[in-house]
């Protein structure tokens, strides 16, 4: 039984409930809540990357309804909401309408392992991350079901694309997530957080986090969850700018709505385990003494997270659709892959903890080294390839594809 | 144990409660008026030529079984994560083999021009 739900549990029971009915209404209580948070924080979450995104272009973004344009998002819902449904006559009507529905369901489950404070768990799984990664494929399959049953050329190829992208990038996703996985020996979230913890002198100060341990780790965790979450490096699939629209390019009203409300929620839920695998959660100094300071340090941890992926989509160009495929199969799984070797060899060969430490930490820097180098160069060739092929303007409609020194 | 994964299964029928109730709610409260254009494909108003499912890449598929092979690989390596501070030098022998022959499957792929996309 987990600690929030104590005692609610003790209360239904001094009223001289049964003990499995009070149970369950206990879980049903913690679960409605936990159900309900999600479209509140997707409200915060819209008006921050707003906010974040005209702050950036030099603009003041939305001020006008509510104490800083706070409720701009509620008055945005309450028009989809009077907005016509239309329906495509061709639909496949079942599969259209589950789509946009499957795809808040996956998103709003991951909500149940998420360790907000210590005790503070909806549910600690004993295999936490693997029902993420079982999460994560039902957002797959939602996006396919939009593409297919639309009736349309572009929102079935524009599918086909989703499940391409999300697919190549699950790969590294999973495989990050098997290093705290690896050195904690427990798949539960509760656990991993737990481990984290540095104690100097009895004291915890709450700093043992696994980006120290792991950078690599967390590095490709940081790129394949931007890919996951469809933001914007990554985010040739719904380029706003260029494209009408992805694969939901035939919804309208309340169920184009619940498309952007699970893009939004997952952005923010994959930062969220970020925090947890390689940030500490709820870690921090003094959380020891004041439990109620996790929720506050998890908090910070998760929206600082989320500011910093609106600072990528503020900033960043897209990628073309084959740099990001050879990017995940050429450079980030043979990575990881590498890197869960060395930690298995080096949990193994070594025997002090500290040595192991110093071992994992200094094969991570060194495969990002290694990397970084590589792909510098090869940047720097690709470079000037291009600049010799379009240079001198006489050459132009003559020129044979330069073939490399 | 079972509380936990109640939990889940009440959690489940929320979740899908919210969006749902969300979507009849847009549904209910939106105008109704349909016609054969609005209803028609969307294609920036050309008339749209032939069938839906169109052809698509071979490439499509060939993605798809790589993430398989990974993926089942994925499902291996969380029980040899779990166990690994008990494991014999025998099993952990095994287990780095068979990261690298999946490593070297990359490579053959790699190789073969599988993970091309042009």
């Amino acid at each position: 039984m987990e600690q929030w739900s104590e005692s609610l549990f003790n209360l239904l029971g001094g009223l001289g409930l049964p003990q499995e009915v009070s149970t369950i209404i206990a879980l049903a209580v913690g679960a409605l809540v936990l159900a309900s948070v999600a479209p509140v924080l997707a409200l915060v979450l819209i008006w921050i990357t707003r906010k974040v995104i005209s702050r950036m272009q030099d603009r003041i973004g939305p001020n006008r309804i509510g104490p800083f344009g706070l409720l701009q998002t509620v008055a945005d819902a309450l028009k989809l909401l009077s907005k016509e449904d239309i329906r495509p006559a061709n639909a496949d009507f079942l599969s259209y309408a589950l789509a946009p529905i499957l795809s808040v369901f996956g998103v709003i489950l991951t909500v149940a392992v998420v360790a907000i404070a210590p005790g503070w768990i909806g549910a600690d799984l004993n295999i936490g991350v693997l029902y993420l990664v079982a999460l994560g494929s039902i957002g797959i399959m939602a996006a396919l079901m939009a593409g297919w049953s639309s009736n349309n050329k572009y929102a079935l190829l524009a599918g086909f694309r989703v499940v391409a992208q999300l697919l190549s990038y699950e790969i590294p996703m999973v495989l990050a997530m098997l290093g705290p996985v690896l050195w904690v020996g427990s798949m539960r979230l509760g656990l991993i957080t737990e481990a984290q913890s540095l104690n100097i002198f009895g004291f915890n100060l709450g700093l043992g986090w696994f980006v120290i341990l792991m950078p690599g780790m967390a590095l490709i965790y940081l790129i394949s969850a931007l890919a996951e979450s469809e933001q914007t490096p990554f985010d040739l699939l719904e380029a706003e700018s260029e494209l009408i629209a992805g694969f939901h390019i035939e919804y309208s009203g309340m169920k184009f709505a619940m498309f952007f409300l699970a893009q939004f929620l997952n952005t923010f839920f994959l930062g969220a385990i970020g925090v947890m695998l390689f940030f500490g959660g709820w870690q921090g100094p003094f959380v020891d003494q004041l439990p109620i300071l996790g929720v506050f340090y998890f908090l910070i941890k998760a929206f600082a997270f989320y500011v910093l992926v609106m600072w990528i989509k503020g900033t960043f160009p897209r990628v073309r659709v084959d740099q990001m495929m050879s990017f995940a199969w050429k450079v980030l799984v043979p990575l990881v892959l590498s890197l869960i070797l060395w930690q298995m060899l080096a949990m193994k060969l070594f025997g002090p903890v500290w040595l192991q430490y110093v071992a994992v930490l200094a094969g991570n820097v060194i495969a990002i080294g290694i990397v970084v180098n590589v792909l510098t160069s090869h940047f720097k060739q690709e470079q000037v390839r291009t600049k010799r092929a379009f240079g001198p303007k006489s050459l132009i409609g003559t020129m044979q594809p330069y073939a490399g020194d | 144990m079972l509380t936990q994964y109640g939990f889940i299964l009440i959690l489940s029928a929320f979740a899908f409660i919210v969006p749902a109730s969300a979507v009849v709610m847009g549904w209910l409260l939106g105008p109704k008026r349909p016609d054969a254009i609005k209803t028609s494909t969307y294609e920036s108003g050309v008339e749209t030529i032939g069938d839906t499912w169109v052809q698509f890449r071979a490439q499509y598929y060939l993605i798809g079984l790589i993430f398989l092979i990974f993926d089942v690989e994925v499902i291996f390596l969380f029980p040899i994560a779990l166990a690994y501070s008990q494991l014999s030098l025998f099993a952990v022998i095994s287990a780095i083999t068979f990261v690298l022959i999946l490593l070297l499957g990359l490579l053959l792929e790699w190789r073969k021009g599988a993970l091309e996309w042009n």
